[in-house]
């Protein structure tokens, strides 16, 4: 022990009384520091982490105000920690209260307790001597490798705040999801939500180069993925552990937003990962017989393993200061099995979740501070419902004003004017720029491509086009899972690059651009590029097609797209577990967009996704059928002209069929489609529209074209759910509600009733 | 009106009618009343946009203030003679249960709307029993009034029904 503890017990008289402000904190500090020692496994290396931040943190705290002997006793205990002894933890389980009784003597201006004997001790040591271990290794240095981050200076708080704000949902979502899963363990929808956030939250980590999250959220992950495969059923164990682990992450992000606000910057934040690890490691190594046996009403389902498991050390120690408050808490943590599960055996009211430090100072004022308004998207709609009447009854004012009174005349160009850019803002409050979704990934082609060896440049382009707020959300995931295929799959190694005389460093590019009232986003690579051969085979080998199957090139290359083509063999932090392109494919058709892949062997892949801007408002092709008009997705419209009788043949006299660049299509009549009466006979009057969703495609025969015009898409209401062969209903130029075909039902489902036309 | 808004199902007893403000409109040759609480409004007849697949009572959809709507016809829903549209014909928007808890605008179209009865509790007689001949589904009372009988229906049940209920759909 070092000399100044022992004798600076007398010195606390020439302090001054410390301010209540002073004690709190500090008093806060060692609240953590016990909650972080009751986590601490004493046989793992690295599991003091947490702590060495918040002994730093205290030292500073007690640095020039404290008496000496606290001070003191705060350094050397700083010091254990980087020093080689073995006893640590047991030092300072007795430190701990003792140092709570020094404060608690220091802020009332009474006589600070004696030291315990046992601090004063020469630690056991397995090699150095402890005045050489403080000099040695000075407690400021945080290895990499512990569970601790501290947001770096420079970091991109833009990117940082992104990530946290995503995290509070997915968050949000996982408690949701698993509260469900305790009732009903066996809802694999919900089982797959759950996965499915955590996947997503692991992906956002290793965007961030949060390992130590990373590695929770991988290890949550596996245990779900166990659950999922029915390799082990989530249990109450089991959701405790997910539950904990969920606690850690959100007390995480809470303390990272609230230092990205400004507070306490630079400090260090804990993140005590390695309870939660070992736990899941403990639960996936037992068999999976327990988790099928039903709690016993009566029984106390494996206690002492749990307490174990939650890393706490059964040490005398603990008891003395187990009357404090957090100390309280998490002797209730360790046991909850044991007090609760004789009453309730069902799951459903089962115990409240572990409190790791969720009680992190600041964990109340969590998010939502990024300077916007969050507004309910029912009410943004309600606006453009009120905006789009606004200009029609203003259209209606003009047209009974007529050219008459000059001043009024102008007073209504005026109106105009603000209707109009009043329309504009309406529409504009949805959008935001693509950039933030763009950034991720810069981050993710850097590191994978570190990772794997590999030389890539990510080239980014119109960064700066702006869509849908929700467009953007539903294209981030895809966006990542195409990002990594590039990366992972497409682009070679330098060595194989030169081989094939192309440069050693492999490209990626990342456009988006506004296209006709869509959005345009492309990833293409110049990497190996798809050999439909390969596909060809994979197909046939996984069923998805015959081997006979005659398929053109398009086709082949359409298949990737099919559900259970995952090329993806095996489980890495990169590369899913089987979330293919399938997902990547309903993602973006969810938000009416289509996905199309090219590909050179040898040269690249280009992926190109088309989006409308806003899910509010789509651009419409307004088609006429016996004086009705009906509004086509334009996103779903390849092509129309007028079809020449050479064109059209027909099998079995009914089942027509249109000749369209070659190929054979099949041809439904809209009128008849709908049972409307009137229309054109005559398919070489009418217009043929090409419809396409992936790579099926359809002819539609209306009587005529009346225009494009950009639409705002209203709900049917429940007096045609699910009854209509319509998407929804819009109001087109005049007023009149016009009814949006199913583009994606009439191709998809068009083999059925052109049969039934045919009968 | 208050207690037919927590009936879930057309089929199940319906309320009685309660003495109170009735708007009354004809359809065909009789007269009708809907509580003057549930009538959110009256408009000329506009354009109505067809729907397909639904049954012939449904006339389609219009546009109220941006709003899409479905409007029906009762005089096809009670099989009564449907007369072309004339001067007098207009459309009432009503407010119905709506299956998610709230309420909804449903529009009728009417021939003609004739004023606002005040309907004492001596003025209404429960539905009579015709023996089958009638469905009587959505009648919650009858109003003997100067002039005839007013027929109170239960729009409610009406909306309902349609979308709970097998009705035959037409292609």
């Amino acid at each position: 022990m070092p000399p100044a503890v022992c004798g600076a017990a007398a010195a606390w008289q020439r302090a001054t009384m410390p301010s209540e402000d002073l004690i709190d904190g500090i008093r806060n500090l060692l609240r953590r520091i016990g909650l972080e020692l009751a986590f601490v496994d004493a046989a793992k290396d690295g599991s003091t982490g947490p702590l060495k931040p918040l002994l730093q943190e205290l030292e500073a705290a007690v640095r020039g105000t404290a008496p000496d002997a606290i001070v003191s006793a705060v350094a050397v205990a700083s010091s254990w920690l980087s020093g080689p002894q073995t006893d640590t933890v047991e030092r300072l389980t007795i430190w701990h209260p003792w140092l709570d009784e020094a404060i608690t003597a220091w802020s009332r201006g009474t006589s600070l307790p004696p030291l315990p004997t046992a601090l004063t001790q020469p630690p056991a040591t397995t090699s150095a001597g402890p005045a050489q271990a403080v000099v040695r290794r000075p407690a400021s240095i945080v290895a990499d490798s512990v569970p601790v981050t501290v947001l770096p200076e420079g970091q991109d708080g833009e990117m940082m705040r992104l990530f946290c704000s995503e995290a509070v949902e997915l968050l949000q979502e996982i408690e949701q999801g698993v509260l469900v899963l305790e009732t009903s363990p066996h809802d694999a929808d919900t089982l797959a939500t759950v996965f499915r956030a955590f996947h997503t939250l692991k992906g956002n980590a290793a965007v961030m180069k949060l390992v130590v999250l990373q590695r929770l959220t991988h290890e949550l992950e596996s245990l779900l993925d166990a659950a999922r495969r029915g390799a082990r059923p989530l249990d109450r164990d089991a959701i405790e552990i997910v539950l904990a682990g969920a606690d850690a992450v959100a007390a995480y992000v809470a303390e990272t937003s609230r230092q990205l606000d400004g507070h306490e910057v630079g400090r260090a934040i804990p993140l005590p990962v390695q309870a939660i690890v070992d736990r899941v490691h403990d639960l996936l190594a037992q068999p999976a017989v327990t988790a099928t046996k039903a709690p016993h009403p009566g029984t106390v389902p494996l206690p002492a393993k749990s307490a174990q498991s939650a890393g706490v050390p059964p040490r005398a120690t603990i008891a003395p200061h187990a009357t404090t408050e957090p100390q309280a808490a998490l002797a209730a943590t360790v046991s909850t099995p044991s007090p609760r599960a004789p009453e309730s055996p069902t799951p459903a009211s089962a115990t409240p979740p572990p409190t790791p430090p969720s009680d992190v100072p600041g964990a109340a004022h969590a998010t939502g501070s990024s300077g916007s308004v969050r507004v309910d998207t029912a009410k943004l709609d309600g606006l453009l419902d009120l905006v789009g009447e606004l200009v029609i009854a203003q259209s209606m004012v003009v047209e009974a004003a007529g050219g008459g009174d000059e001043s009024l005349v102008r007073s209504l160009t005026q109106l105009r004017g603000i209707t109009s850019d009043l329309q504009r803002t309406a529409m504009a409050i949805r959008m935001v720029p693509i950039r933030g979704a763009f950034q991720k990934m810069g981050r993710l082609v850097r590191d994978t491509a570190l990772s794997l060896g590999k030389e890539i440049r990510l080239i980014v382009e119109g960064a700066e086009t702006e869509l849908d707020r929700t467009v953007i959300e539903e294209i981030g995931d895809p966006l990542v899972h195409m990002i990594r295929n590039a990366t992972d799959h497409a682009i070679e190694s330098p060595a194989e690059r030169i081989a094939a005389g192309k440069s050693a460093v492999g490209s990626i590019t990342l456009s988006a651009c506004h296209q006709g009232g869509f959005v345009v986003v492309r990833v293409s690579d110049d990497g190996r590029g798809l050999d439909p051969a390969r596909i060809r085979a994979k197909a046939v080998e996984k069923g998805l097609i015959q081997a006979d199957a005659v398929l053109d090139a398009r086709d082949t290359l359409e298949l990737i797209f099919a559900a259970g083509f995952s090329t993806a063999a095996q489980v890495t932090d990169l590369s899913g577990r089987g979330v293919g392109l399938d997902v990547v494919r309903r993602n973006v058709e969810r938000v009416r967009g289509k996905v199309e892949v090219e590909s050179v062997k040898g040269r690249g892949t280009t992926f190109t996704l088309s989006m409308p801007l806003t899910l509010a408002i789509i651009e419409g092709l307004v088609v006429a059928v016996a004086g009705q008009r009906f509004v086509i997705p334009a996103l779903a419209v390849r092509e129309s002209f007028r079809p020449l009788s050479t064109g059209l043949s027909s099998v079995h006299g009914r089942g027509e069929l249109v000749a369209v660049r070659g190929q054979q299509v099949p041809l439904v009549r809209l009128g008849r489609h709908l049972g409307i009466t009137g229309a054109i006979e005559d398919a070489t009057q009418a217009i043929v529209v090409v419809l396409e969703a992936g790579s099926d495609r359809r002819c539609l025969l209306v009587d005529d074209l009346v225009g494009k015009q950009e639409v705002v898409i209203k709900p049917l209401g429940e007096s045609f759910a699910g009854r209509t062969p319509f998407a929804g209903a819009a109001i087109l130029g005049d007023g009149r509600v016009g009814l949006i075909l199913d583009s994606l039902a009439l191709v998809r489902l068009s083999r059925r009733s052109s049969t039934e036309t045919a009968a | 009106m208050n207690d037919t808004r927590t009936r879930l199902h057309a089929d199940e007893p319906q309320a009685r009618a309660r003495p109170g403000k009735y708007l009354t409109f004809r359809l065909a040759t009789e007269t009708y009343g809907l509580p003057v609480l549930a009538v959110r409004e009256i408009i000329r007849l506009c354009p109505i946009t067809p729907v397909a697949n639904m049954p012939p009572h449904v006339r389609g959809v219009i546009n109220l203030r941006g709003r899409v709507i479905p409007i029906v016809d009762l005089r096809v829903r009670f099989g009564l003679t449907v007369m072309p549209d004339h001067d007098r014909t207009c459309i009432v928007v009503a407010q119905v249960a709506s299956s998610t808890g709230g309420s909804r605008p449903y529009a009728i179209v009417v021939d003609a709307v004739d004023e606002v009865a005040v309907l004492a509790e001596a003025d209404i007689a429960p539905p009579p029993d015709f023996g089958g001949a009638v469905d009587t589904r959505f009648i919650t009372g009858l109003a003997r009034r100067e002039g005839g009988v007013t027929t109170l229906i239960d729009l409610d049940g009406v909306a309902l029904n349609e979308t709970c209920s097998g009705q035959p759909v037409t292609p």
